[in-house]
């Protein structure tokens, strides 16, 4: 299915470093590449300012002073929840460089606000203006951007290793191919066009494309994140549902609902609407929140509701990996997938290092996407830098295939296969309260639809950039599922049924890949090793 | 979802065509741009913040369409009110600035 390259590519460009994706994570990564002095190009299927979850939000960053109690305090509060699967010594680095990175971010005139004593307070990042500032901050590094220029796959070298990408842009139909010895996939997670707010760019593409290229996730089971909203909103902000009183519609009190127990919430859901109200907060305290998070309140005042006096409609919005914690496996402490010359970032990359089986909240992953962003380009530029006058001379060759290639003239019904696997991973009584059985019959539905898209082609080329993200969405699908049918327990976030227990024995992670024949296996915890390259802290 | 380019307000920048992360709107020539894919607008509000002249007008209903009057909504002052709200713009200061998240974190304590 390997096919040579051919030359009808109107784009054709080289550079030190590739980046796939233009959030938080990939715009760290190309500074740190662009800044240690390599050529940079970085691409996003959407704009690289507005795109990924972060840019539409306000995000908590886990920005802990270097302060040993503060830090140990930090390190020991998420343990238990994501079910010891975090690992101390990822914590430590990440911690290091989030505060270093951060407080550069407050030298290049990020406008952080001061707290009650007048100091500076940096554990918040509100969306537009970081993104806007991460944009403006690469291109003065020198880094090349491609907007609206989706990757459709990577390339790879006589010896597999991975070398640049193709894609197309999605406005002007203009093919583009980036030759480059090192690429970072920082494409963030997957929330299978759930509409949770800035999450539909989110469709697992990069796993697609590094899974093609030989790649591992890891830690698929944890993919069941769910955020609250109101039910006619977007908006999965969860933090001020900690002053919510959730009720049935008659105005009663559900028992032992809240925003820490959304799985009460879920099962209600499966009967009945469920109403919430802020009620819980203090007026003292109202002016305070509209001042955090001005966009909690935009969809209400929109709607002509006052979240503290009166009651509206919540649902769960699946977040999926974008605040679980799995994605591509890292190998080292220099944010290298398996394969060659192939790093990942931020949400695309596993997150179980730092937060075991649970996210939840955007600190974390925040956090990561700045220093796993910071790591990757810094390594990245140092991998390609290693290779010398070697690297040019290589012939390369493009690795994608599904929806690509088929050989088939079947037509690929691209929406009615979206519908399908949302149909399999959006219901609660699927995916939040999951069991042997309904993991079983979904991943059978899942593979046949599997076969459906391997055998069926799109009919124009347009279409492409659509279809790859539904056989990222359904590729995404089949490892979470078969991840979490062998994690025979409960842990993190992944909530088993028929195993309601933490299993001693299972404290390990969950590694799986493969297209057509998905493969899952455990590995012990501690399996990431020491870079060669000594990567520190610093900016 | 985007209800509304204001065909009195639009000064044809394109700006929307070119930052919207799901790639809804299309260019016309000599003209405002066109809503060409709603269905795929994840309501994330980023357009408003950047258009310039307030122009667009993104309803809170995400999986819905809804119809919009752009007299009424400039009357109630909902046209460009997010990009007011949060300091984005010429001549305005970003509200990052007054973010008071440590005033509730602390209450959570």
């Amino acid at each position: 299915m390997i096919k040579t390259l051919t030359t009808d590519l109107e784009l054709d460009l080289e550079a030190d470093v590739l980046v796939i994706g233009g959030g938080p994570s990939g715009t760290w990564a190309a500074w740190s590449a662009a800044s240690s002095g390599s050529r940079v190009i970085l691409v996003d299927k959407g704009y690289c300012g507005t795109t990924g979850c972060a840019a539409a939000s306000g995000n908590g960053v886990w920005y802990v002073p270097p302060d040993p109690e503060a830090r140990e305090t930090a390190k020991a509060s998420r343990e238990s929840l994501g079910g010891f699967l975090a690992d101390r010594n990822w914590m430590d680095r990440v911690l290091n460089q989030t505060y270093v990175s951060v407080n550069q971010l407050a030298e290049w005139g990020y406008p952080f606000p001061t707290d009650d004593e007048g100091k500076p307070y940096r554990r918040s990042l509100q969306g537009p203006e970081y993104m806007r500032l991460m944009r403006r901050q690469i291109q003065r590094a020198g880094v090349k951007i491609l907007d609206n220029s989706p990757a459709l796959e990577l390339l790879v070298d006589d010896d597999g290793a991975v070398a640049g990408a193709t894609g197309v842009n999605r406005q002007t139909g203009e093919k583009w191919i980036v030759r480059s010895p090192a690429t970072i996939i920082a494409t963030g997670g997957c929330a299978f066009l759930s509409k949770a707010l800035g999450c539909n760019v989110l469709t697992g593409d990069g796993y697609l494309m590094a899974a093609e290229a030989g790649a591992e996730m890891s830690g698929m089971e944890f993919s069941n994140a769910y955020g609250i909203s109101p039910a006619f909103s977007s908006v999965t902000k969860t933090l001020f549902y900690n002053w919510a009183t959730f009720t049935y519609e008659d105005g009663t009190v559900i028992p032992g609902a809240s925003s820490h127990r959304r799985s009460v919430i879920a099962e209600t859901l499966l009967q009945q609407p469920v109403y919430a109200i802020i009620d819980k907060a203090a007026e003292s305290m109202r002016p305070s929140m509209r001042l955090a998070q001005p966009n909690f309140f935009l969809p209400f005042d929109r709607a002509g509701i006052d979240p503290f006096t009166q009651r509206f409609p919540v649902t769960l919005r699946l977040e999926g990996t974008v605040r679980g914690t799995g994605g591509i496996r890292i190998v080292d402490e220099s944010c290298a997938s398996s394969v060659r010359g192939l790093y990942a970032a931020g949400d695309a990359a596993t997150r179980e290092l730092i937060c075991g089986g649970f996210t939840g909240g955007g600190s974390h992953n925040a956090a990561w996407a700045i220093s796993s962003g910071y790591w990757s380009g810094k390594s990245a530029a140092e991998y390609t830098h290693s290779l010398g006058e070697h690297k040019t001379q290589r012939q390369v060759k493009r690795v994608g295939e599904v929806v690509l290639h088929s050989g088939s003239d079947r037509t690929l019904a691209t929406d009615e296969i979206i519908q399908a696997v949302q149909a399999e991973v959006f219901p609660y009584e699927k995916n939040y309260f999951r069991t042997e059985q309904g993991l079983t019959e979904s991943l059978g539905r899942l593979n046949h639809l599997w076969q459906e898209l391997r055998s069926s082609q799109v009919t124009s080329e347009k279409e492409l950039p659509r279809a790859r993200e539904a056989a990222a969405m359904l590729a995404t699908a089949r490892w979470m599922y078969s991840s979490a049918i062998e994690r025979k327990e409960t842990r993190g976030m992944h909530k088993h049924l028929d195993y309601p227990e933490q299993d001693a024995n299972q404290q390990h992670y969950l590694i799986s890949g493969g297209l057509d024949q998905v493969w899952v296996k455990s590995q012990p915890l501690h399996g990431t090793e020491k870079s060669q390259s000594k990567i520190g802290a610093a900016v | 979802m985007i209800e509304l380019v204001s065909e009195s307000r639009c000064i044809e920048c394109n700006i929307c065509v070119n930052i919207c992360p799901t790639n809804v709107f299309d260019r016309v020539p000599d003209a405002p741009p066109t809503i060409a894919r709603q269905s795929d607008c994840q309501t994330c509000y980023m357009c408003e913040l950047y258009c310039p002249v307030d122009a667009l007008y993104v309803a809170p209903e995400s999986d819905m369409k809804t119809s919009v009057n752009e007299a009424e909504l400039i009357q109630i002052g909902l046209l460009g009110s997010y990009r007011e709200n949060v300091g984005w713009g010429h001549k305005r200061t970003s509200t990052a600035k007054a973010d008071e998240t440590f005033q509730i974190l602390k209450q959570m304590k």
